[in-house]
């Protein structure tokens, strides 16, 4: 018995100093291949007393898991010990440029329209469209805008034929009545989209966005829209305070009109949305007017409510620091990137408007 | 519209400061565009200092002064001055002012070579004495700490801009603001004093109005002045004048323009020694003429209200007078004329012939028809107090009545609209202070409407003007009605959005363009579209719809490139045009890619972009936006637009007729007519409108799961094939051996040349075969591959590689 401990301890020994993978694995196999020590050994067993074997066993077995623990424990050392060599061999300069990463972009005009969409999306609004050409009758005379209508001199239409019949829409209204024809109210709409002036100076481009609102009810008063108006603004804008005044104007398709103006003040060059003195005019609405309610076949006593167009070039400017609104449309490679929203950046209630 | 507040208290008596006055009106839907001095010739001189005075290195007389003029850099001026020393306080014009004593106005100018920055002058050039031998010394004491401000304090008035909604002409006139301002509650409306003009006989020029279908005259009103004596205005007229932006002309038609401007009366002054024995109020006939008050000879179409003599046109009626009846100084007698003309027949006439003055706007819009009276007093007594003479007894001609517009309203419209309540006492007084005769039965109030609000003709006229006047301010804010009727975007809608994201998230910058193009570009785009031009274009690169993204997009990539930019891709959404009619368009995505894929890249070799990045970029976006893979069908034939042997259509399925996109490098021809200058330029294009709505939502698709678990094997093939014979069906020959046991076939090699007879390539494809039922044995697999070649060989004629 001592000889076997001997044995063990010697090999434990050279297990200590062994570093060769294959030195360890002979070793393994002096100790437990066919003949090997140890198997040899437990042979034995069957030769000697009850009394003997149980103790002898047992202590062969002690020596057996020693050694079997001794000799995977330095495989493991020794293969870790050579992997760590190889993998510092293989070492990169990990500061190298990855491959090209291709960044594209959501135009500014785009993304407002989605952040607008989504808030009105989130009091019931849904989304309607109409064609970029239009009749003369979508665009004014069913607006209660009639041929001899002063207020036909504030659009620079474009036209498509000589009798001025089929011209580029000049605004998102001609929506409303689309809507309104094919349809039956309740009404509850906001319909953005391209819209046209022949106008071209670095304030107004030939081609601009707005976004039209209807909502037509039973009861839908002025107390709605301004409601639903300051709802928009503060989501949009994204502050908690903000400063909005209804103020009276004329259209020729709501009654009473008014238009909105918003605070603002500037601070470093920069304008501020919210707070200051200065006020800023945003959009157009009032409550639809009883004859463009008559035009569209809808029973200005039994339903009334309101409608508004927001410029959405502008509210983009004003949100993003935008100054130039011809750049919009220019194409500008730097501009585009400068701009632009990442793809992945869709507006949303849950996840935030924007970033 | 602008006035004066002078002017406006001496309508109305108020104790409302500037300020309160300006808010009130933006309050009332009166906007107020400004409030500032009228800009004068003098604001440009400002207080400087010399800093700097060496003599000039051409000139010995001159000097070269480096001036501080409030600015954070100097200017320099050449100046010849004697007295023109370091540290002289003096007043400095700069380039663009106008010198008061000779009215020129500086420019740059180079004096012996060197280049002065406007002057510094003397008293006698800014005729503040005839001092003129040396530039002005300004006392250090009042002057040091003024440099950079002006030298001249502007006295003149403040004037207001208001901008006046179209329905507002009653506002296009002081008074008309004043009421409405005092029924807001800011003042009281002054009463117009009682005239105790006296009239010395008869107008005795006959005036006829003509009974014609088109006639734009309803009444004429006319008195005739004797004796005048015409002059410059006095100040006070002048300076009202000049307050509104205009210039003083003589006292006669400066008067009928302050009656214009006070009481929104348009009037005429005629010379009555010029009229023709008669006035004649007609419809012209096509080829009349007449040389206008402008210095404009106006060739007449049918039908515009002239007023005429004997001898033929000698006005516009309400738009513009003519010269051969115009007042002069030397005129003596005058025919003044204050009629009322029909708001369509103004504009028909002022747009036939292009023509916008004062009087058009005004008589456009809708003049008081009971105003001619008093503005033909108001006038007269102005002319007898600056000009003297005698005036005529008034003559009005009619051919029709005013009649009153009467409305029934129920008080109740105004909550119903606007959402809170006014006592009728309010409400009543309110439209009383504006004008409405008020009588009530029961509830219903019965309204007169004042004969200077046209704009008024049904009740829910009356709630506005009852809401601005109060004030919007007392409308109560409701929370939004979040009542949703319908889902916020249909398929086509979520498609925009969707594949707008997809095609970006691909490295797609997106841009919009006008909608218009330049037909030249358009051409080249617009296959077999009609042309739908503008018929008037903003400039003529921009006058057609665009039938086609590519015109643009092609344009901007170019100045892009042009740039310095070599590595573009861009994308936009939106409508092509293909007729001219509403609804004669399509959504469509075009994207150009240019330039090359790993430019500069240390580790990948870089290569030209090609047909299938694009077509990758494109079947990618329409698997994302729900389309089967499986399903979409390839072809060759595309766009004359594209190269023609190296682009392609995508179908949706084998039965689809419309490519719903197409992919590819662009035509060359057409890469050289627009002189694009790059490595390589390929696109692609999405038809939104042409993709088809799934029947089946992702909720139904997703519950179909299936899957098998049984071994799968894979086996290459290589065939030897017609160069021509396309992959894809080469593909589907080997799917329809078994569509169930082959779950997938990929090309991976693709080889022509060396060992392979002319004409024929080697198509290499890899086979997974997998069943849903059990492992299959190597018996079963032979036989698959057998059938798979044989199929193969049968059906293209192909040759398996051996």
């Amino acid at each position: 018995m001592s000889d076997i401990k001997k044995i063990k301890d010697d090999y434990i020994d050279k297990l200590n100093t062994e570093n060769n993978i294959e030195k360890v694995n002979n070793i393994k196999s002096e100790l437990f291949g066919k003949n090997g020590i140890i198997s040899n050994e437990f042979k034995k067993l069957g030769s000697i007393s009850v009394e003997e074997r149980k103790k002898l066993a047992s202590d062969l077995n002690n020596i057996k898991d020693e050694l079997q623990n001794k000799i995977s424990i330095k495989i493991q050392e020794i293969e870790t010990k050579e992997i760590n060599l190889k993998l510092e061999k293989e070492k990169i300069d990990v500061t190298l440029p990855e491959r090209n990463i291709e960044i594209g972009k959501i135009h500014p005009v785009s993304q407002v329209i989605d952040e607008i969409s989504s808030i009105f999306s989130e009091i019931g609004f849904s989304v309607e469209e109409g064609p970029d050409v239009e009749n003369e009758y979508n665009n004014f005379t069913a607006l209660n805008t009639p041929d001899n209508h002063p207020a036909r001199d504030m659009h620079d239409t474009f036209y498509l034929d000589n009798n001025k019949e089929l011209l580029l829409r000049t605004h998102t209204s001609p929506v409303q009545v689309r809507t309104m024809l094919k349809g039956k109210p309740p009404f509850k709409i906001i319909a953005p989209g391209r819209t046209y002036r022949s106008d071209s100076d670095q304030t107004h481009a030939p081609m601009f966005h707005q976004v039209e609102g209807l909502h037509i009810d039973k009861n839908i008063n002025m107390g709605h829209l301004k409601g639903c108006l300051n709802y928009f603004i503060k989501e949009f804008f994204e502050v908690d305070k903000i400063k909005m005044r209804f103020r009276p104007s004329h259209f020729p398709f709501t009654e009473p009109s008014a238009e909105v103006d918003i605070g603002y003040e500037i601070k470093d060059g920069k304008i501020v949305i919210g707070e200051g003195n200065k006020w800023l005019e945003i959009l157009g609405c009032g409550m639809v007017h009883p004859n463009v309610l008559k035009n569209v076949n809808v029973n200005p006593s039994k339903y009334q409510g309101y409608a508004f167009g927001i410029g959405i070039d502008r509210l983009g400017m004003l949100k993003y620091g935008i100054n130039d609104l011809r750049a919009f449309f220019e194409t500008d490679y730097r501009w585009l990137s400068h701009f632009g929203f990442d793809p992945l950046d869709v507006p949303s209630n849950y996840r935030g408007l924007s970033r | 519209m602008k006035f004066t507040i002078d002017w406006l208290k001496n309508h109305l008596d108020t104790k409302f400061n500037n300020n309160q006055i300006i808010d009130k009106l933006t309050n009332i839907g009166l906007e107020v565009e400004s409030f500032e001095s009228s800009t004068s010739e003098l604001d440009t001189f400002i207080v400087a200092k010399i800093i700097n005075a060496k003599t000039h290195p051409n000139a010995d007389r001159l000097k070269l002064c480096d001036v501080d003029i409030g600015s954070d850099k100097t200017i320099e001026v050449v100046c010849g001055a004697p007295n023109a020393k370091n540290g002289l306080l003096t007043v400095y014009a700069p380039p663009g002012s106008i010198i008061p004593k000779n009215q020129m106005k500086l420019s740059v100018s180079k004096i012996r070579g060197v280049t002065s920055y406007g002057m510094l002058c003397s008293e006698s050039e800014l005729l503040l004495s005839n001092e003129s031998d040396g530039i002005i010394e300004l006392k250090n004491n009042k002057y040091a700490n003024k440099i950079g401000e002006k030298y001249f304090k502007n006295t003149s008035e403040k004037v207001i801009d208001l901008s006046i909604t179209p329905n507002r002409p009653d506002c296009l006139g002081v008074r008309g603001i004043a009421r409405d301002l005092s029924a807001a509650g800011a003042g009281k409306l002054k009463i117009n004093k009682k005239s105790n003009l006296k009239y010395r006989g008869n107008q005795n020029i006959n005036v006829t109005i003509k009974k014609e279908k088109a006639q734009g005259c309803t009444i004429f009103g006319s008195c005739l002045i004797k004796n005048v004596t015409n002059k410059e205005s006095p100040k006070w007229l002048k300076d009202k004048i000049l307050s509104l932006g205009q210039k003083p002309i003589s006292a006669i038609v400066d008067i009928t323009n302050y009656v214009m401007f006070d009481l929104n009366r348009p009037l005429h002054a005629y010379d009555a020694d010029k009229i023709d024995n008669e006035i004649i109020v007609r419809s012209s006939s096509k080829g009349e003429s007449f040389e206008a008050l402008d210095n404009k000879k106006y060739i007449l179409e049918n039908d515009m209200c002239v007023i005429s003599d004997r001898s033929g046109v000698l006005g516009l009626g309400g738009i513009i007078g003519g010269i051969r009846s115009g007042t002069e100084y030397s005129t003596r007698n005058i025919l003044l004329e204050s009629a009322y003309f029909l708001p369509r027949s103004i504009r028909k006439t002022s747009k036939q012939l292009n023509i916008d003055t004062d009087a058009k706007f005004r008589f456009e819009r809708g003049i008081d028809p009971l105003s001619i009276e008093e503005g033909l007093i108001k006038a007269s007594e102005l002319i007898k107090q600056i000009c003297g003479g005698e005036i005529s007894n008034l003559d009005v001609k009619k051919i029709e009545n005013y009649k009153k517009t009467i409305i029934n309203f129920d008080p109740f419209l105004f909550e119903k609209t606007t959402g809170f309540n006014v006592e009728n006492k309010e409400l009543i007084k309110i439209l009383e202070k504006l004008g409405f005769n008020v009588s009530k039965n029961k509830k219903i109030l019965k309204l007169v409407i004042p004969s200077w609000r046209p704009d008024i003709t049904q009740p829910i006229d009356i709630v506005e003007e009852i809401v601005r006047i109060k004030g919007y301010e007392h409308i109560n804010t409701s929370e939004p009605i979040k009542t949703r009727l319908k889902p916020t975007l249909n398929y086509y809608q979520k498609l925009f959005h969707f594949l707008q994201r997809s095609v970006a998230s691909k490295g797609y910058l997106e841009t919009v363009t006008w909608s218009f193009t330049d037909s030249k570009i358009n051409q080249l785009f617009k296959e077999n579209d009609q042309e739908i031009p503008i018929v008037n274009p903003i400039s003529s690169d921009l006058n057609v719809l665009r039938n086609s993204i590519f015109p643009n997009l092609l344009f901007y990539l170019k100045k892009n490139l042009d740039r310095g930019f070599k590595d573009i891709s861009l994308f936009e959404i939106g409508p092509a045009f293909k007729g001219k009619n509403p609804g004669d368009q399509l959504t469509i995505i075009g994207a150009v890619k240019a330039g090359k894929v790993s430019r500069l890249s240390w580790n990948d070799k870089e290569r030209n972009v090609d047909t299938f990045d694009v077509k990758k970029d494109v079947i990618q976006s329409l698997c994302e936006a729900g389309i089967d893979k499986d399903e979409i069908v390839i072809d060759d034939k595309t766009p004359s637009y594209y190269h023609p042997g190296k682009s392609g259509g995508v179908y949706q399925n084998k039965n689809e007729k419309n490519a719903l996109a197409y992919f590819g490098e662009i035509h060359p021809n057409i890469i050289k007519k627009l002189d694009i200058k790059t490595e390589s330029l390929v696109i692609f294009e999405i038809c939104l409108d042409y993709i088809k709505e799934s029947k089946q939502k992702i909720k139904d698709l997703k519950s179909e799961y299936k899957f098998s678990d049984f071994q799968k094997s894979e086996r290459d093939f290589a065939f030897i094939i017609d160069k021509n014979f396309k992959s894809q069906e080469l593909v589907n020959i080997i799917k329809s051996v078994d569509n169930k046991l082959i779950k997938s076939v990929r090309v991976f090699d693709v080889f022509e040349g060396e060992n392979i007879a002319e004409g024929k390539k080697s198509i290499a494809v890899n086979v997974t075969i997998q069943s849903e039922e059990k492992t299959l044995n190597e018996n079963d697999l032979e036989n698959i591959n057998k059938l798979i070649i044989s199929s193969v060989e049968s059906k293209s004629g192909a040759k398996i590689r051996s």
